[in-house]
């Protein structure tokens, strides 16, 4: 399967100049550019790894782009994502996030159903990779 | 128009009988607004040989303190503080025989959160006013003083994205069709595939409720079923706008429980339970991590005449007050009512902080939110991803595009229709943000996007000549109005 989170997981895998595009978006919008990785997909996983702190005060994709590379270099077996974060008030949240990196097998989810009383059940999503301890995941 | 008081003033005021509403105190052409008066501006028609002013400061008084004739018990009252004030009176563009009125009211004169006390003085008795042929509500000013007092949006766009994990691109949703008798087997089964096949949300209609052919907890059961086979197929979230609109409020608190139990991200209300259904039900929301959608069924009986009713740009506003997440608020190029300023308008009043006056949206004031969540807009009826370029130019990101006969009509099924619409969605934003002229170039970037996309293909093929052309029964008066929106 490929697990569809972020912006563009329904269209082909980005290339690098279309995520360095996407970047330059967000760092025309004065957004910080944040990169981080996990491989646990789940889709209630908020806090992925964070590839240090987000860039506030980087201002070009290339800088990025060189990050990104670092981080696919040591985690390119994981999950890796780029956000733009707007600080500006009312907002102070995620403005834009999309998966630019993903393991080359994705098993998915496994769901559980507990029969309760009635015919209530409940649900509970498992990511097949999550069986296996952190690091030891994909690869 | 008259800018003279003719407020009698002293003991004469309050001598028995009947006197003209512009000299009891209710055409107050000096008077400013403070910043804590509610301000109303109305459309007011009079009839034949009826002076307008007349006319004008006989809505202030009967949407306030005012009664037919002098009565002396006004005197032990601050009686002059809580007559609404008619301060201008002007007439409507191009419309001979309309009269704008703008009234303001001071704030004493209202409960602190409650939209139905708002609605009964301003909307209450005027409407039916003999003297007047019609009169419809325009816009309201709601000072910061009065905004505080409300709850506001359960829980608001940004805190919507964060639960759903959902940044950067508007939200897809379909409405199950056929609307009504579908069994709740049958029913979760298009539930399952229109999420599986890419959309974020499913919805059901204004009148699923609990029929003879699907009662409430088996559309609820096999619903959720379906989100959380889609959620695990997909490893995202998912959800399904469970209808808990009831006979009683009892019945939907039953029904609401029984979605959250079941890890219902969302329930939905429509605007035909009343105001304090829906403040309640927004409080409710509040205390269980709930969003909260409102289909506005029953609106376009007041809101779609230019010259009697309320005007949607006022029900919005009553909306973000009482607390609902989302609300329908037009497509434009879609096919229900709505011309592309006048929508415009409604647009800003969902999601803005602040809403600068702007007449040819029909916006008539400056309107702060004070920090008051923002409610997601959703454009639903007649639309498809043909026309995913215009959408996104016309209503931005931060909107749910239901497309439910554009998800579910696909020939080649309702996963095909999803994934259609999710990656005409997706190609579009990619390439807003690379700067390209997505708006002229849209055609030809969802052709591209097709190449790799068949179910795309073939919903731009079968819907590429759908629009619906009509002209508008509501727009500004202050400019000239686009029938259509390309």
């Amino acid at each position: 399967m490929r697990i569809t989170q972020g912006c563009f997981s329904f269209l082909p895998d980005l290339t690098d100049e279309q995520i360095t595009a996407q970047v330059q978006y967000c760092l025309d919008k004065g957004w910080a550019v944040n990169i981080e990785f996990t491989d646990d997909p789940h889709p209630r996983n908020t806090y992925w790894e964070m590839w240090g702190l987000p860039m506030f005060d980087l201002r070009d994709a290339a800088g990025i782009m060189k990050e990104l590379a670092e981080c696919r270099r040591v985690y390119g077996d994981r999950y890796i994502r780029v956000s733009g974060f707007d600080s500006s008030h009312g907002w102070e949240s995620v403005r834009i996030s999309f998966i630019v990196n993903r393991p080359k097998e994705e098993p998915g989810f496994r769901l559980d159903r507990q029969e309760q009383r009635g015919r209530n059940i409940s649900y509970s999503t498992h990511a097949y990779a999550a069986a296996k301890p952190e690091g030891e995941r994909y690869g | 128009m008259n800018d003279q008081s003719m407020t009698v003033r002293g003991k004469d005021r309050y001598r028995s009988g009947v006197m003209e509403y512009k000299r009891m105190g209710y055409w107050e052409p000096a008077y400013e607004p403070r910043d804590t008066d509610v301000i109303a501006l109305f459309r007011v028609t009079p009839q034949d040989g009826v002076d307008p002013t007349e006319a004008c400061a006989a809505v202030a008084g009967e949407s306030s303190t005012a009664t037919w004739t002098v009565v002396w018990t006004d005197r032990l009252t601050a009686a002059e503080k809580y007559r609404a004030k008619c301060y201008r009176v002007e007439p409507v563009p191009n419309s001979p025989g309309s009269y704008f009125a703008y009234i303001a009211y001071d704030l004493d004169l209202f409960e602190p959160g409650s939209i139905a006390n708002l609605t009964a003085s301003i909307i209450g008795n005027v409407f039916g006013f003999k003297p007047l042929k019609a009169l419809r509500l325009e816009d309201m000013r709601l000072p910061v003083a009065y905004v505080k007092t409300f709850q506001g949006p359960a829980t608001g766009i940004v805190v919507e994205r964060e639960r759903l994990d959902k940044f950067g691109r508007p939200l897809l949703g379909a409405t199950v069709k056929p609307k009504l008798g579908l069994s709740g087997r049958n029913y979760g089964r298009v539930v399952y595939e229109a999420l599986k096949g890419g959309l974020d949300f499913t919805k059901d209609d204004e009148n699923i409720n609990s029929q003879p052919f699907m009662h409430w907890r088996e559309r609820y059961l096999y619903c959720m079923e379906a989100v959380n086979r889609a959620q695990a197929a997909t490893g995202e979230i998912k959800g399904t706008y469970l209808n808990v609109t009831a006979a009683t409020m009892e019945d939907m608190y039953e029904r609401a429980e029984f979605a959250r139990d079941l890890g219902s991200v969302v329930i939905m209300i429509d605007l035909v339970i009343g105001y304090t259904a829906i403040q309640s039900m927004a409080k409710w929301a509040r205390k269980n991590d709930m969003i909260l959608h409102l289909h506005r069924a029953g609106h376009s009986t007041y809101t779609r005449q230019r010259t009697h009713g309320v005007s949607f740009r006022v029900i919005a506003k009553w909306m973000r007050l009482a607390g609902v997440d989302h609300i329908h608020a037009g497509t434009v190029v879609g096919k229900l009512e709505g011309d592309p300023n006048t929508t415009r308008g409604y647009y800003d009043i969902c999601r803005e902080d602040f809403n600068p006056m702007r007449l040819e949206h029909g916006v008539f004031f400056d309107q702060p939110w004070a920090s008051l969540n923002r409610m997601m807009p959703v454009a639903s009826g007649g639309i498809h991803a043909g026309q995913m370029h215009q959408l996104l130019d016309l209503l931005g990101e931060d909107v749910v595009l239901q497309f439910g006969g554009g998800t579910i009509g696909h020939p080649r099924g309702i996963q095909a229709g999803a994934t259609a619409n999710r990656v005409a969605l997706e190609a579009m934003i990619l390439a807003r943000n690379e700067g390209r002229d997505y708006l002229h170039e849209g055609p030809e970037i969802l052709a591209r996007a097709a190449q790799s996309c068949t179910p795309l293909r073939e919903a731009l093929d079968i819907w590429k000549n759908v629009t619906f052309n009509y002209e508008s029964t509501d727009a500004p008066d202050f400019v000239p109005t686009p029938s259509m929106a390309v």
